[in-house]
């Protein structure tokens, strides 16, 4: 437990996911998420797990097989990345609304077109609105953790919904990090078996997956709603249970060197670990400044966002996405909108960084914090702005 | 936990997932209601050859004692698939009040 192991984060993730013991793994690869699976395959046929591999022809097939295995009360896994979760896109939502505890990893890559295979979240905020837990790993060992919780917050009685766990492609997929493994008899102690709530059988008749006419769809829906809503006080005991167990916490949203801070950087994913460097750089200058790490991205920690915040004139909110022709990043526009009614409220501004695995040095944040500190004075410039784009 | 529920009331009475243990529940929603038109069979006219039978999308035709076919107007939506089979032409599509 605590040994230091060195390991490739995708090789590490599947590791953690096959400490989980998944009886159903059915993926298709893509890059960057490719490792994942690939080295699950291999533990399967190392024969450390025993799970059904399942070597699918696409991601849309990947899913329906997890939503099939799911359904029948196995405990299932998949990954993908960028393209392959659109492939996945139909029957995204389903999983949700068919409250069925599959786990997914996806190494965020940037949606074509052009092609790019290298790292931005455009996908899964292309699937921000379909029903799952989402979260974000900023390091190895948040990837390792946060595999383990993912099944027990997803097969929580109060939960039962599918979860997806970020990791920014190749900046987390594909370095080598030491981190520490839990071993087997402590995940099998975190994580019980797999009891379905409801499981397809000839002796045990439920139907899944039925029509709902308009005289009760509002009301699944909003179902749906309520139970994605009430998620985060088991996710919340979840990472208690795991702090106790491991010594490692998590919270739906981190500070580091807030403390006074008047200038708020606000990041989510790997980029975190960076703006932190920034953030000590500033701070020995002499500026209040500190760095909020979005985790949990639904459901959206309002009340945690609300309380970070407190204090700060301007929140520099740092997207690793666009949406075309609208309000800014999708981050920034759900945590300004968590603001508005908040009487003392600080200024939040958007800054959208990193797209198609742009390199983003430590430079870039002091850059953002600086104009994040004089638009607090002077007021807002734009919009929203792509940071660092060339002939801007 | 698995407690039967009748058509929900609420969103709190949602099963999860809308997952139903009852089987057979869906014979309870009529799609008759969705008809315009009927079919109205003219026995003098009807061979009993099933061919409405056979080409029904519903499946909500069947044959009475006499081996006349009869449409069941609970689920028939109207679509007059029947009538338009029907080659002695024992079925006629009349609209509903």
């Amino acid at each position: 437990m605590s040994e230091r192991i060195g390991m490739e984060i995708a090789l590490a993730a599947a590791e953690a996911v096959a400490l989980c013991r998944p009886d159903v793994i059915a993926a298709y690869p893509i890059t960057p998420n490719t490792h994942v699976p690939e080295h699950l395959s291999d533990i399967v046929a190392e024969g450390r797990l025993d799970a059904d591999f399942i070597c699918v022809e696409s991601e849309h097939s990947a899913l329906s097989a997890c939503c099939g295995a799911s359904g029948a009360g196995a405990r299932a896994f998949t990954a993908t990345s960028s393209q392959g979760l659109l492939y996945m896109a139909e029957i995204v939502p389903i999983v949700s609304s068919m409250r069925l505890p599959v786990v997914m990893i996806i190494g965020n890559r940037a949606l074509s077109g052009p092609i790019n295979i290298w790292n931005d979240h455009s996908d899964i905020m292309s699937q921000r609105d379909a029903g799952w837990i989402s979260m974000f790993a900023a390091n190895g060992q948040e990837v390792v953790d946060m595999s383990v919780q993912s099944f027990k917050i997803a097969e929580h009685r109060d939960v039962m919904l599918p979860v997806n766990l970020n990791l920014d492609g190749f900046q987390l997929t594909h370095v080598v990090e030491p981190m520490m493994f839990p071993n087997q008899e402590e995940v099998d102690a975190f994580l019980p078996e797999y009891k379905p709530y409801a499981a397809v059988h000839p002796d045990n008749i439920v139907s899944m997956g039925t029509l709902a006419l308009p005289e009760i769809f509002n009301e699944c829906m909003k179902a749906n709603d309520e139970v994605l809503k009430g998620s985060k006080k088991v996710i919340l005991e979840v990472w208690k249970e795991w702090e106790e167990k491991f010594g490692r916490s998590y919270k739906p949203v981190e500070s580091y060197r807030t403390e006074g801070a008047e200038v708020l950087l606000f990041a989510i994913g790997s980029m975190a670990e960076t703006a932190e460097v920034a953030v000590d750089q500033l701070r020995d200058k002499g500026m209040k400044v500190g760095l909020l790490k979005l985790r949990l991205w639904r459901p959206f920690p309002f009340e945690e966002i609300r309380e970070a915040v407190k204090g700060a004139k301007v929140v520099a909110v740092l997207d690793r996405a666009v949406s075309f022709g609208g309000p800014g990043g999708p981050v920034f526009s759900e945590v300004r909108s968590a603001l508005y009614d908040e009487k003392d409220r600080p200024m939040v501004i958007s800054e959208i960084i990193g797209l198609g695995g742009r390199d983003v040095p430590v430079g870039d944040f002091v850059k953002i914090a600086e104009k994040a500190a004089r638009v607090a004075k002077t007021g807002p410039e734009e919009e929203y702005e792509i940071f660092g784009v060339r002939g801007s | 936990m698995k407690k039967e529920k009748k058509w929900p009331e609420d969103w709190q009475e949602v099963n999860p997932g809308c997952m139903v243990f009852r089987p057979g529940s869906a014979r309870e929603y009529h799609t008759g209601s969705w008809r315009a038109q009927r079919p109205v069979y003219d026995n003098s006219r009807c061979i009993k050859c099933g061919v409405c039978y056979i080409f029904c999308p519903e499946g909500c035709i069947s044959q009475d004692a006499d081996g006349y076919f009869v449409a069941d107007l609970d689920y028939c939506k109207g679509c007059g698939i029947c009538a338009h089979e029907c080659w002695p032409g024992a079925i006629t599509m009349v609209e509903e009040g």
